[in-house]
């Protein structure tokens, strides 16, 4: 940090500190959280009414444009408050060069898991 | 090592204990709650992943969903399930907790005290209402 720089003070301060997309990171966190009372509310409803249901019954379920959908919206906001949520948890408790790329792999453990659950539904609604 | 009285130098070399000092804090309800909503949302995290094994089953047939269901159905997958559903209604009612306070109200210490020990008291309703719903749909094992 004492190393003579020929960046200017400003120069170095830019790109540092807030980059102006923590409120946003809050904001989303807030958001999905929201969306997830009802959705989460209807899927532990939902499994509860099919509890020990056949294969056929809980597939003629998901194929039901309602279940599909809100399957899909599920999936959409759990896996992206989990992504915020648990990019907040690697960067308060990792500390060292790892944290980077724990974020990382984080975020697309997410985002991968979430596709292929939506592919799921896909399959499962579109399917014969 | 020299013994020496000590100096306001000397002191300040000493390591200092780190707040909170973990062996000393008696937990509070408030601080309980708040490391049980980070530890029930990575473990709903994982949880999830379940969810997605658990379509992809659906979406494979019926004889991979059969070997899925089974394994929920055995005793350790009831055990993981149940501790999820606590986990999720903790994760749930304490988040909805965190909106309210997200609108600037309840942040009194006799309210906080009040919204924390609801928390408790519903997931463990909810939970308890959820298994016993779901039970009674599928037929007590």
């Amino acid at each position: 940090m004492n190393r003579p720089s020929f960046r200017s003070p400003l120069g170095r301060a830019i790109g540092l500190g807030s980059a102006k997309r923590g409120s946003r990171h809050w904001l989303i966190q807030r958001t999905t959280a929201v969306a997830l009372v009802p959705l989460m509310l209807w899927f532990v409803a939902s499994i509860i009414a099919h509890a020990g249901s056949d294969y056929t019954v809980v597939i003629a379920w998901l194929r039901t444009p309602l279940a599909a959908g809100g399957m899909i919206l599920l999936l959409i906001a759990l896996f992206h408050h989990a992504a915020l949520g648990l990019q907040v948890v690697i960067e308060d408790y990792v500390h060292s060069g790892a944290k980077f790329a724990a974020v990382i792999a984080t975020q697309l453990c997410c985002y991968g898991l979430a596709t292929v659950g939506i592919i799921a539904t896909l399959r499962i609604t579109f399917g014969n | 090592m020299d013994i020496e009285t000590p100096t306001p130098a000397t002191k300040a070399r000493r390591p200092r204990p780190l707040s909170p000092n973990i062996q000393i804090y008696r937990p509070q309800l408030t601080s309980v709650l708040s490391i049980a909503n980070r530890i029930t949302g990575v473990v709903l995290s994982v949880g999830a992943i379940g969810l997605v094994i658990w379509l992809s089953a659906a979406a494979a047939g019926p004889g991979p969903y059969a070997a899925v269901q089974q394994a929920i159905g055995s005793w350790i997958g009831r055990l993981v399930l149940f501790g999820c559903t606590f986990a999720l209604f903790l994760h749930l009612c304490g988040g909805i907790r965190h909106l309210v306070w997200d609108t600037v109200h309840g942040f009194e210490l006799r309210s906080i005290y009040i919204s924390g020990w609801s928390v408790v008291a519903a997931s463990v309703v909810l939970t308890v209402a959820a298994w016993a719903a779901g039970l009674s749909v599928s037929g007590w094992p």
